[in-house]
Order: C-alpha cells, then sequence, then structure tokens
C-alpha cells in the first residue's frame, strides 16, 4: 500500500501542472509521467482493496506514501528535484523487486520501463536547469536543498517489502552524486531527515499541505456517498 | 522567405497552376506555390485551431485534482495530454507556412489571434467534463472530419490523428454522462444542468450563419473549408438530439422538432450578441484563460532560457 499511496499522490501533484508548463512539451511529459504514477498506483491499490475506497476515503493519517511525494510543486525546478530523488529511489526500488519472486515481481518489471524514463526527464533537465542560467542553476539548488530532509524516509523498511535497504541507498546516493556533479551542482550536506516528523509519512503523519490535497481531491466522492461514477 | 518576384506572366501561370491542383483535389505542399492569401488564412486558420486546443486544456484540467474515481481521473489526464498533443501537431503545421510557434503564441498572448470561443465558459461541475466531451468535441469533430480532405497537406495529415482521438474523447465524455444519467437523483441533475449550459455554446462553435461569415466563401473555394457553417452546425444537431434521447437527458431548447419535409431537426434562434460578447472578450472565463496561459509562458521563461543556455554550451563543447 505504501508504493501505491506514493505513485497516487506524486501523480495528483503531477496532475495539478496541467495548463501550466513552462513549454508544451512538458504538458505533455508531466502529464505522460503523472499517467504512469496513477496506473502503478491503481494496480498497487487493487492489490490491497477497492481501489477508489482507499483513494477517496481513506483520511490523512491513513496514508502511507512519503512525505517526498506529498511535497507542494513549488516552482519547475523544485518540482524536477522531488521527481529526480523519486524517479532515482523507484527505478532502483522497482529494480530489486522485478528480480525477486514476491508478487509485485510482475508489475514491478513493467513498471521499472516507465520509472526508468522518468528518471531521464529528471535527470536532463536537472542538467540543463543545473548547467543552465545562474538563475536556474540557483534555483534547482534550492530545490534540491529543501528537499533533502525528505530522502532520508525512502531507506526506511517498508511493511511487506523485503528490501536491501543498504544497496538502495547506496546505488541512490551514487547516482543522485552522479547526476549532480555532471549538473555542476552540489549533493546536499544537510541531514537528510527532519528532525520531528519528517520521514514519518509511511506511519500515516503527514506534512500540513497533504491534508488541503487529500480534501480537493477527495471532496466529491466523499459529497456522493454510494454513487458510482 | 526569400523568392525572386516574378513577373505578371509568371504569376499569372503559377495562380493557374494552384487552382488546376485544387479544382483537381490534389493536395498543396509546404514547397508549393500558394497565394498570399491562401497562406494567409490557412496561418490564421490553423493558428486558431492550434489556440483552442491549449487554451482548451484549461476547462478540464480544473478538474483533474477533483475527479471522482480514479478511472475517471486516467482518462481526464490521458485527455488533457493528447490536446497539448494536438496543439504540437497544429504548430507544426503552422510552421509549415513559415511562421513560427513563438509568434503565434505571443500573438496569442497579446489577444491579436484567436481560440474557440466554447473555452471562455467555465466548468462548473464534474457533470461539465463529459459535456465537454460529449459536445464540444462532438462540434469538433464534426468541423474537423471535413477537414481530413482539406487542400493543404500538413493540415489534413493533422486532422487524421487529431480527429482519431478527438472521437475517442467524445464517447468517453458520452459515457461519462451516461453513467452520471443512469447515477443518482443528484448526479443525473448534474448531467442536465451542465447540458443545459454547454449546449448554445457548442452550437456556435460552427461560427456566424453563412450570411456574415466573413472567410467562408473563399475558404470553400480553396477547399479548405468543404462545407458552410449552418450546414455543419445542422448536421451536428441531427448527430445530437437521438444521442440525448439515449442519455435520458434533454436539450435546452423549446423549439426543437423533427421537419419532415427538409428531413433535419428545426432547431431555436441562437443568440448571436452572446456570441459577439464571447468573441469580443466579455464571455465568462476570457480573461481567466489568457492570464493563465500567459502566466504559465511567462513563469516558464526562466526554464526555457536555461534550456537554451544549456543547448548553446553544449554545442560549442562538442565542436
Amino acid at each position: 500500500m505504501a508504493l501505491g499511496d506514493d505513485a497516487l499522490v506524486l501523480s495528483h501533484r503531477l496532475g495539478e501542472w496541467a495548463g501550466h508548463a513552462p513549454v508544451l512539451e512538458e504538458e505533455v511529459a508531466l502529464a505522460n509521467i503523472a499517467l504512469d504514477l496513477l496506473g502503478q498506483a491503481r494496480v498497487l491499490l487493487s492489490l490491497v482493496g477497492d481501489e477508489d475506497e482507499l483513494a477517496y476515503l481513506r483520511e490523512e493519517r491513513s496514508f502511507r506514501n512519503c512525505q517526498l511525494v506529498e511535497q507542494p510543486n513549488g516552482d519547475f525546478a523544485h518540482t524536477i528535484a522531488r521527481q529526480l530523488y523519486f524517479s532515482t529511489y523507484q527505478e532502483l526500488l522497482y529494480g530489486q523487486l522485478a528480480v525477486g519472486d514476491g508478487p509485485l515481481a510482475p508489475l514491478a518489471a513493467k513498471a521499472v520501463k516507465e520509472v526508468a524514463y522518468h528518471r531521464d526527464h529528471a535527470e536532463q533537465w536537472t542538467l540543463r536547469l543545473g548547467d543552465g542560467t545562474q538563475e536556474s542553476h540557483e534555483r534547482i539548488q534550492r530545490g534540491l536543498d529543501a528537499l533533502w530532509r525528505f530522502t532520508g524516509e525512502l531507506f526506511e523498511p517498508v511493511t511487506g517489502l523485503d528490501l536491501d535497504l543498504t544497496a538502495l541507498h547506496d546505488d541512490w546516493i551514487t547516482r543522485i552524486a552522479s547526476v549532480l556533479t555532471r549538473a555542476t551542482l552540489t549533493v546536499p550536506q544537510g541531514a537528510s531527515r527532519g528532525a520531528w516528523t519528517a520521514g514519518a509519512g509511511r506511519q500515516g503523519l503527514h506534512t500540513e499541505s497533504f491534508g488541503r490535497m487529500l480534501a480537493e481531491m477527495q471532496h466529491l466522492h466523499r459529497s456522493h456517498p454510494g454513487a458510482t461514477w | 522567405m526569400t523568392t525572386i518576384a516574378p513577373d505578371t506572366a509568371s504569376l499569372a501561370a503559377l495562380e493557374a497552376g494552384f487552382e488546376a491542383a485544387v479544382a483537381a483535389d490534389e493536395r498543396i505542399e509546404p514547397r508549393d506555390w500558394m497565394p498570399d492569401a491562401y497562406r494567409a488564412s490557412l496561418v490564421r486558420q490553423i493558428a486558431q485551431h492550434a489556440h483552442s486546443e491549449i487554451i482548451g486544456m484549461q476547462p478540464e484540467a480544473n478538474w483533474i485534482t477533483r475527479a471522482p474515481s480514479l478511472r475517471r481521473k486516467a482518462i481526464l489526464m490521458a485527455k488533457v495530454q493528447d490536446e497539448a498533443g494536438h496543439g504540437l501537431y497544429l504548430y507544426s503545421a503552422a510552421e509549415t507556412l513559415g511562421v513560427g510557434r513563438d509568434e503565434l503564441l505571443d500573438k496569442l498572448h497579446s489577444g491579436r489571434q484567436k481560440y474557440s470561443s466554447i473555452f471562455n465558459y467555465p466548468t462548473l461541475t464534474w457533470a461539465d467534463v463529459g459535456a465537454i466531451g460529449w459536445l464540444v468535441d462532438g462540434a469538433a469533430i464534426t468541423n474537423q472530419v471535413p477537414l481530413c480532405r482539406c487542400s493543404y497537406g500538413p493540415y489534413a495529415r493533422a486532422m487524421v490523428r487529431v480527429c482519431k482521438e478527438e472521437s475517442f474523447h467524445q464517447r468517453q465524455g458520452y459515457e461519462l454522462l451516461l453513467a452520471l444519467s443512469r447515477g443518482t437523483d443528484a448526479q443525473h441533475a448534474m448531467a442536465q444542468d451542465a447540458v443545459d449550459r454547454w449546449w448554445w455554446p457548442s452550437l456556435m462553435m460552427f461560427g456566424p450563419p453563412d450570411d456574415e461569415s466573413a472567410h467562408s466563401a473563399r475558404s470553400m473555394a480553396w477547399k479548405i473549408k468543404r462545407h458552410s457553417n449552418d450546414e455543419l452546425r445542422q448536421r451536428f444537431v441531427d448527430i445530437c438530439v437521438p444521442q440525448a434521447e439515449s442519455l435520458g437527458l434533454t436539450l435546452p431548447d423549446p423549439d426543437l422538432s423533427w421537419n419532415e419535409r427538409r428531413g433535419h431537426w428545426d432547431f431555436g434562434p441562437i443568440d448571436w450578441d452572446e456570441f459577439r460578447e464571447v468573441l469580443k472578450g466579455n464571455g465568462p472565463c476570457n480573461e481567466q484563460r489568457i492570464d493563465q496561459r500567459r502566466r504559465a509562458h511567462e513563469d516558464g521563461a526562466w526554464v526555457r532560457d536555461a534550456a537554451a543556455a544549456y543547448a548553446a554550451k553544449h554545442a560549442e563543447g562538442n565542436r
């Protein structure tokens, strides 16, 4: 369920970009990524129960997504930083799950191709923004720094998943560092986990903006109990 | 364009060749000679079409974050993505006529080029997403299917692809309304209210009546257009009436009645004052739509600058 929530919530955030992207090609790309993630969420949530009940009728404290994916979009650089951190993680995570014999292996094998494309998209933009203009360099570095404290959570155990977290973390750091170096950016130095709730999304402790996001997402569905759409 | 001005005799020959090609239903291609007015007319029409796709993303994107089921949310996201894609094809088609996308966007942002008046109406409920799919996309298809045979090749080919996706969207819109119409009383009422609000604006999508349509005659002579505004509008009404019935919804027109003699549905008068007001910029959302578009473009300037700077640096590095 945690992985389904991750995909659902990030998909929603990317959906907020529709009609606001900096170029037409990015309208297509961001919507495409959002759709892939929504597809993953639907499969993952359906393994647990009814996808709509799980998406629309759970309250904030029952969501198990990591806090990184619920972070507001901010500017384009902020969105790209979030996507780089998360897609790199997802690619490695699904890579591990795909070679295992767990129930998620077939899904992971399909999804790993999608998330490799997401990671590539985020990487290409990190390079362009990092090594573009002074302004874009500063903006992407700011995004990377601001979101850094939500990355530690990605390497905490996830209920029901047998993962080599050390390998996941090491591979992730190596890849992120390599992209950031090529992009003339620096790997943030601060703590990768906040002092209190940052890093507790898997336990249902979220950041403030998440409740508002759910209010918007769930409002219509909850206004018509029992209706089908 | 650095062509050498042809003398009068060869100009007449070029014109004759062009007229003959159009008459023989041959396609005009980007490198073929064409009259300046034909080129200008196509640029105007294709650009307006492209702008409509881009602005048309907004009323629907308005509901992405509130879609009531994950399936509907996925359908809506895919649709809005398709519209951005249609905008891209159409700007490319316009570019074959020698104008740049940036120039066209600039004209959209400054109000010098228009987009379809329909997108100046607000999406107030979820059912509006269905009404847009059924009626607005339905009207667009009725308009666009004949454009697949338009005399200008790149536009005709873009339309083939656009129409395929649009007719898919239209079916999805119909199906969305059907689900609401057969749902709870509140859902049914929501669907009826949306159809009531979108019906007349959809009929206006075909443009002014034939006797007031400034560009029609010439566009038809050039085979850019194949049918008049009123012909297409009638065709659309004839298609929609039985569909409304099978949806279990009514159309908000007391004058709607079958005319045995004509073999068509008669319908009531369109409020052309409203149409002209919306075209002039006084519709419910004109300002909001353009503001959002302009803001997205301005807020994205630093991103485009970064991409250009990066490309320039790396082009040098490779030399």
